[in-house]
């Protein structure tokens, strides 16, 4: 089923790691196997957040000597850093296998994306001059709590909580997915996609990668892939409905910007409050009422309807 | 039933199909038949209420019902939330209004009951409806009125996707737009927009009637325009003009879809029949 959420604020910044918990522990229902979130903070000038991993939460069960093999891969992780000349000028381990880096690097986003997963274990979630990305398992308050999100500050953000059905319960196959290898784009999907080889296999032979097997990843890629040629974020959603089959209803975020597109069906729900001050969307009204408690007016986007806002 | 004179004081009626045939679905004769043995004697000018605030949908109905069970006939809901499944399940007579939002699945499973909701409603509302009359003074979301069998179910606003998909009856009015698929597979029953429809409406639709007040996207495979008659403009006005929705420029402009094919073992039936399989 899962649950997908987004706001932005289009009068300056709030507390969006606050807000978006409260939208998705409103969306617990419709997913308990992982919460994530892609909140837009306020950039550093020349500074990149990097949020990476070196283990699943899983791999902590499996062996007593697994702490020493992240130790291992966190060493190496910061070796690579090292070598492709990134200064690193913080450092925060959110969890045991989650890291965040503050960074400054002017090079190839992918040779940097692409050299750090080379390492065993290692994925990137985000990397973002405004964009963090923190998925794991467990409710919106336990991952809230574990990485620290209730005092975030920022302009906008969406969020997940995932029931799986295409893939497994892992921090991997969890939402949102950072559009690899470009800065500040993320994706929450809620929904099928029924050609999903066909079009993965597509973007592959266009030298995209994929680290999972969810269908939402494709998304992600996708957007990320025709921005990229220049494309607009509402025409790259409008292409999105033409070329991508399925029952589906996802969001999207760039640095600035929050869009939304529905598939032909009208299949996945989506409810829509918007007003001069913010935008809110979610899966189900109840979101939207966690922080917006007194009655407003909202409504359902229709079928094959995009929409962007601007922070 | 006390009060009850007629059959459509039990929100039933008689209902003319395709010109054919003139058929009465219930008579007062049969009013046992349609009463259920346990409904609560409720006194309408008895008013309690149900303070939503931090509680489940569970704990709200279980309040509801113990209000009926001493005699209350008129329940008011404040600060609903938008929280889902509130007000189901309820077999009999009695007036319920709610103070905001619903969420999804309000209001299914009715058999009697007259609602009025100042907010708006989520998915499936009204769902499986068998006789009452549920207003809606805001916007609803998608499959509005699914597979409802009887009674009015009214939207002031505008509402999403499959609108009264599976209709087996009654009346749904909306008093904006609707979506996609609106109508799909409809029986019988009348579905009245008031403003535009989206694609495929009433694809499948083998039997009901569809007026729409605005432009229509397309319409779906079986469904097709037929004479907007003035019975029918009679009957929109009476039923817009109850609801205080008449448009400014009447019921003239309306579009009347209806089903261009019919299955042939369902068109073969005789209207007691049909009663029967739907």
């Amino acid at each position: 089923m899962c649950g997908i959420a987004g706001l932005i604020h289009r009068k300056g910044t709030s507390n969006v790691g606050q807000e978006m918990t409260n939208m998705l522990q409103a969306l617990k229902h419709r997913g308990p196997d992982s919460t994530g979130y892609a909140i837009y903070g306020e950039p550093e000038k020349n500074t990149y957040v990097l949020r990476f991993k070196v283990a699943e939460q899983e791999d902590l069960d499996k062996s007593l000597k697994m702490s020493d093999e992240i130790k291992r891969r966190k060493d190496r992780v910061d070796e690579t850093l090292k070598d492709l000349g990134v200064t690193v000028s913080e450092l925060e381990d959110a969890t045991e296998y989650a890291f965040r880096y503050e960074i400054q690097y002017d090079g190839d986003m992918q040779k940097l994306a692409d050299h750090i997963e080379d390492i065993q274990g290692a994925e990137i979630l985000s990397i973002g001059a405004s964009l963090e990305l923190i998925k794991d398992l467990g409710d919106a308050s336990v991952v809230s709590k574990a990485y620290g999100l209730d005092d975030f500050t920022g302009t906008h953000g969406i969020g997940h909580t995932r029931m799986a059905t295409e893939s497994d319960v892992d921090i991997r196959s969890a939402h949102p997915y950072w559009a690899y290898p470009y800065s500040d784009i993320a994706v929450v999907h809620n929904g099928q996609i029924t050609n999903y080889w066909l079009m993965r296999r597509q973007l592959e032979r266009e030298g995209q990668r994929f680290v999972s097997n969810c269908d939402s990843e494709l998304l992600a890629v996708y957007v990320a892939t025709s921005l990229e040629k220049g494309m607009t974020l509402e025409d790259t959603l409008k292409k999105s409905i033409e070329e991508i089959d399925g029952v589906f209803t996802y969001l999207v975020t760039t640095k600035d910007q929050l869009g939304m597109a529905k598939d032909s069906m009208a299949a996945k729900p989506m409810v829509l409050y918007e007003s001069d001050d913010m935008v809110a969307l979610a899966s189900e009204e109840v979101a939207i009422r966690a922080i917006i408690p007194h009655e407003i007016d909202t409504w359902d986007p229709y079928d094959e309807e995009v929409r962007v806002w601007q922070a | 039933m006390a009060g009850v004179s007629s059959s459509h004081d039990m929100g039933l009626h008689v209902e003319p199909l395709k010109g054919r045939d003139i058929k009465t679905m219930f008579s007062l004769e049969n009013e046992g038949g349609y009463a259920y043995v346990f409904a609560p004697d409720v006194d309408f000018n008895k008013r309690g209420s149900v303070d939503c605030e931090g509680k489940e949908a569970t704990e709200i109905n279980g309040e509801i019902r113990e209000l009926i069970k001493s005699g209350h006939g008129s329940i008011v809901l404040e600060n609903p939330g938008a929280k889902h499944s509130i007000i189901v399940g309820i077999l009999h007579r009695a007036n319920f209004i709610v103070n905001g939002s619903l969420g999804y699945f309000g209001c299914g499973l009715l058999d009697g009951p007259m609602v009025r909701i100042s907010g708006r409603v989520g998915w499936s509302f009204g769902e499986n409806m068998m006789a009452g009359v549920c207003v809606v003074e805001k916007n609803a979301g998608s499959t509005f009125g699914a597979a409802i069998r009887g009674g009015d179910l009214v939207c002031k606003g505008s509402v999403g996707s499959r609108t009264g998909i599976d209709q087996k009856g009654g009346t749904i009015l909306v008093g904006g737009d609707t979506g996609a698929f609106s109508g799909f597979m409809m029986q019988r029953g009348r579905m009245v927009v008031c403003g535009n429809a989206g694609k495929n409406l009433g694809d499948s639709m083998y039997d009901g009637t569809i007026y729409i007040g605005g432009e229509i996207k397309d319409l779906g495979v079986d469904a097709v325009p037929a004479d907007l008659t003035d019975l029918d403009k009679a009957w929109l006005t009476r039923k817009l003009t109850q609801y205080e929705m008449m448009p400014e420029k009447g019921v003239d402009h309306f579009t009347k879809i209806v089903a261009g094919k019919q299955l042939w073992s369902y068109d073969n039936l005789e209207p007691s029949e049909k009663k029967l399989v739907l």
